[in-house]
């Protein structure tokens, strides 16, 4: 133990008047951790992708809805032409993104971003009603530089992974995920408002965010 | 304003500097009524607020009431996750620390921005030894090009205008062969963008500050807008992380409950851009992350002020509300307040770090007008706790002479009705006789402090109680 | 006129304010008769003379405590105490009680005094629920004060008894709620603060057009009109009790009399 840890933890229980906690009162704080309070979720009546659709939107994030996973690759060859974007795609390996046929003529590669790659399109782990959330989870599918560098992030997300608020997320992780290095709650593009305060989209992440929203599983 | 030399002590002559500054004033009126307006809407549209206000309180004072527990446990959940964590108890230990783990001489380092290592004079040391310190956040970037501290703990150029980073811009990017002078907000972020994406991709070691740190799983969280926080963790091989001890909350659900009221209470957002959680290093099968995870945890003073009169301080997470409503920072801005922090957090926060005897002027320089307080989403007592600074200062004779003998001369009169009325019979008289027929005075003997600004409405000619008595 | 019916026997102590005795008497009066119209009897104690904020907020709590002693004694068997300030009745309803944290009994003393401490604009629409019945043909803007705004919530008292007077008109002005810059001794420790900060407030006072600035506090009365003089501004200074009561028929504050 370091002298400074042991001058901190010493001057802390100097300052709340007490020793190290005893064993009982640790087991119910563990148990605070392992047990979660649930907080308090601001209310909403809307349906979950409607809600999540409207707060993404209103952060400058563009939606495209589409009825299956067959529709993916026009809505995202549409988003290409409004942007006039070439096809040359850096992509998470997703299995969700992997079940869709691809057109051939599209340079796809499965990498982490460089500085140099214009568009990524990346999966989700899950998508908050709340805020218009996106969740994104770094793994050996998904460099978590697909994110940040390239200027077009193009994510497909699946109703049905749209949940109501941030906790449902974390409740989430609890059951299927361990922590990942890197969880990315992403709300909106990139922006920046320093200068004057101006907002101005796109200062070092994405600068435009689109959202693939795919409304049935199958 | 001599940025290098400022200090709390001197908050009277920098006060009086800033007030001169035009540019300062513009830049300041441009941004205070957006972050006021932006908030309150926000705020109005949750219908939740005051209650997860309360919440909020809650958490963070059941974290303070066993913060050796959480430190420990965040520790624990760090290390198991494949991360390292120090402990500096000054910061001179934290600055000795980051030298350790950079280590050489010479190495590229990004900043996202941190107010912790602004405490720890982070970038002076790193620099000192050869190592190239590249913020990143573009208004860290901004004051960076300037040689500037923040202003603001959130928008650390805010006192900058427009113009002003126009002219930086075009003095220091030639060298990256970008000559144009650009006039336009969306030109001016779009060139930072580019000078600064060749410095993330050929970086050693990312350095970003924390707003929480999580027990539960030993994340530690960064919220940004602009996503520079993100690429300095990423793309570097190392990431250390500057938090300060009080930053840690019991699990993934209470820093939900915090967010909620982080980015409204700052920028009047719901959610900021980006909000991130770290966790470790890179996992063995990752292809992109950090393979170094340091966390520093810095307590400067902290376990002291934890469970004195000021523990409500330490419930602060750094939104710049009470900033952004504070009519004195609205008129000197963030540099006249001398230290790291300014605004009303940091008049209570500043004392308690580097002593109340070198900071007498900033829980004074206060109009107690409360807006700090109201607007606070961790309901900290701004004004009270300024008070008790001033208490302090009394008890310890720390005031000014002229306040003293002030008091004395004041209690005096006041503990005696009759002396005092028969005094403020004849000052009201006299006054009046002064002001006969002019209805208010321009300059009065030893009021100086009230005519240098305005003038002195004369009294009526008798004291109320004078009438009252000749009434009945 | 409404006479508050069972109310009619109670008297009521006139916390005058050490700032309305020296500076304008004409308040003081103005409070005491919308106290009568209202049906109450009206005492004015000789022994009054500060609330002690001087003090308080200078960090002095022995002198604070003192005068708070003395006031609390002075005033003890009234009914109620009112004044035409938020700022003094902030401090004997909220900071009272927090002066005397540890010790019981003069804790239990300030409680019962911050019970039936009433702020003027306050008392006269909860507790007395006035008619108004005064005239005053102007434009006025209305300047919250700080410690009555966040300390007493007053906002809606003062304007819902200025909508009753007859002829006048409500030009609320930006950042009503924002430091006028007075903050007691504050004023004169920074002056140069304190001097921004007033001139934003009469800036917004102008932007209205306002003939009249009004407000509950004769301290950011003072500071205001000070600066509106100095600046040559051509709005007129008043207490919200002077227009109510009737009796803004006098020079505003500061100005000159003709």
């Amino acid at each position: 133990m370091s002298d400074a840890r042991r001058q901190i933890m010493a001057n802390i229980r100097r300052s709340l008047g007490r020793d190290e906690l005893p064993e009982s009162a640790q087991l119910e704080l563990r148990s605070r951790i392992s047990e979660p309070e649930q907080g308090i979720r601001p209310h909403f009546d809307q349906d979950l992708a409607e809600r999540f659709v409207e707060k993404l939107e209103a952060v400058a994030g563009t939606v495209t809805r589409v009825p299956s996973l067959k529709q993916v690759p026009a809505a995202v060859q549409n988003y290409l032409d409004q942007y006039q974007i070439k096809a040359k795609l850096v992509m998470s390996a997703d299995s969700t993104l992997a079940q869709i046929d691809w057109p051939q003529d599209w340079q796809i590669e499965h990498r982490p971003a460089s500085g140099g790659d214009h568009v990524s399109v990346t999966g989700v782990f899950a998508g908050i009603a709340e805020t218009g959330t996106l969740a994104l989870l770094s793994g050996p599918v998904h460099p978590t530089t697909l994110n940040f560098l390239p200027d077009d992030h193009i994510a497909l997300i699946r109703a049905d992974q749209i949940v109501s608020h941030l906790e449902d997320l974390w409740g989430l992780m609890r059951k299927h995920a361990h922590m990942p290095r890197t969880v990315n709650l992403i709300t909106g593009p990139s922006r920046t408002a320093d200068v004057e305060q101006t907002i101005q989209l796109g200062a070092h992440g994405p600068r435009r965010l689109h959202v693939v929203l795919v409304e049935s599983s199958a | 304003m001599n940025l290098e030399h400022r200090s709390a002590a001197r908050f009277k002559p920098q006060a009086a500097e800033a007030l001169q500054d035009d540019n300062l004033k513009r830049a300041l009126a441009k941004a205070k009524d957006g972050f006021v307006l932006k908030r309150l809407q926000a705020v109005s549209n949750l219908n939740e607020f005051e209650s997860i206000r309360t919440e909020a309180r809650r958490i963070k004072d059941h974290v303070l009431k066993h913060l050796d527990y959480y430190l420990e446990e965040f520790e624990r959940k760090v290390i198991a996750t494949g991360g390292h964590v120090h402990w500096a108890e000054t910061a001179e230990q934290a600055c000795n620390v980051v030298q350790d783990i950079i280590g050489g001489e010479g190495k590229q380092v990004l900043k996202g921005k941190s107010m912790v290592s602004e405490e720890m004079g982070l970038n002076a040391a790193l620099e000192q030894r050869g190592h190239t310190v590249v913020e990143t956040d573009l208004g860290e970037y901004i004051i960076q090009l300037a040689h500037e501290p923040p202003s603001h703990i959130i928008a650390p150029a805010v006192h900058k205008t427009r113009d002003q980073i126009s002219d930086l811009f075009h003095q220091e990017h030639p060298k990256y062969g970008l000559h144009k002078r650009l006039t336009e907000v969306p030109d001016l972020v779009s060139e930072a963008r580019q000078v600064l994406r060749d410095k993330f991709i050929n970086s050693d070691v990312g350095i970003t500050g924390a707003n929480f740190l999580i027990a539960e799983t030993g994340s530690t969280v960064i919220v940004t807008n602009e996503g520079n926080g993100d690429l300095s963790q990423i793309l570097p091989n190392v990431h250390i992380v500057t938090a300060s001890i009080e930053k840690v909350v019991p699990t993934l659900n209470d820093a939900s409950t915090l967010l909620r009221l982080l980015a409204r209470s700052a920028t009047g957002q719901e959610m900021s851009s980006y909000t991130t959680f770290s966790t470790g290093a890179k996992r063995t099968d990752d292809q992109d992350g950090p393979e170094e995870f340091h966390v520093i945890l810095l307590d400067n003073g902290r376990s002291k002020v934890l469970g004195s009169d000021f523990q409500d301080i330490l419930r602060c997470i750094k939104c710049g509300a009470c900033l952004n409503h504070c009519p004195v920072y609205g008129a000197i801005g963030g540099h006249a307040y001398g230290w790291v922090y300014p605004g009303p957090m940091g008049s209570v926060l500043t004392p308690l770090i580097i002593g109340l005897e070198n900071a007498l002027d900033l829980p004074q320089a206060c109009s107690l007008n409360g807006r700090c307080g109201q607007v606070c989403p961790m309901s900290i007592p701004l004004p009270d706790l300024l008070r008790r600074h001033r208490f302090k200062a009394f008890q310890q004779g720390l005031i000014d002479s002229r306040t003293k003998y002030g008091l004395t001369a004041w209690a005096l009169m006041v503990k005696r009705p009759r002396l005092y009325h028969a005094l403020t019979s004849v000052l009201t008289r006299v006054l009046a006789l002064m002001g006969k027929s002019k209805g208010s005075l321009r300059a009065v003997p030893f009021a100086s402090g009230w005519t240098s600004a305005r003038d002195l409405p004369v009294p009526q000619g008798q004291t109320f109680q004078q009438l009252w008595a000749k009434r009945k | 006129m409404t006479a508050a019916n069972d109310e009619a026997k109670s008297t009521v102590a006139l916390l005058v304010t050490c700032l309305v005795d020296l500076f304008r008497p004409n308040i003081g009066f103005a409070t005491v008769k919308l106290m009568q119209q209202a049906g109450f009897t009206v005492d004015v104690p000789t022994a009054q003379t500060c609330c002690g904020q001087p003090a308080y907020n200078s960090g002095d709590q022995a002198s604070a405590q003192a005068v708070a002693k003395q006031v609390i004694e002075t005033f003890a068997h009234y009914d109620y105490v009112v004044a035409p300030s938020g700022s003094c009745i902030g401090m004997v309803k909220v900071h009272y009680p927090e002066l005397f944290a540890g010790d019981a009994e003069w804790r239990g003393k300030a409680d019962d005094l911050a019970g039936k401490c009433y702020e003027l604009t306050t008392f006269l629409s909860s507790v007395c629920k006035l008619e108004v019945t005064a005239s005053f043909s102007r434009s006025v803007t209305y300047h919250d004060s700080c410690s009555g705004l966040r300390e007493l919530g007053i906002k809606s008292q003062p304007r819902a008894l200025l909508e009753q007077v007859k002829g006048l008109t409500l030009k609320e002005m930006e950042d009503s709620e924002v430091c006028c810059g007075f903050g007691g001794t504050f004023c004169v420790k920074y002056p140069g603060i304190s001097e921004r900060m007033v001139s934003d407030k009469v800036g917004n006072v102008k932007k209205t057009h306002a003939e009249v600035i009004l407000g509950g506090d004769l301290g950011c009365l003072l500071n205001i009109a000070g600066r509106n003089k100095r600046e040559g501004a051509s709005a007129e200074v008043f207490h919200v009790a002077e227009v109510l009561a009737g009796m803004a028929d006098i020079p505003g504050i500061g100005e000159k009399s003709t």
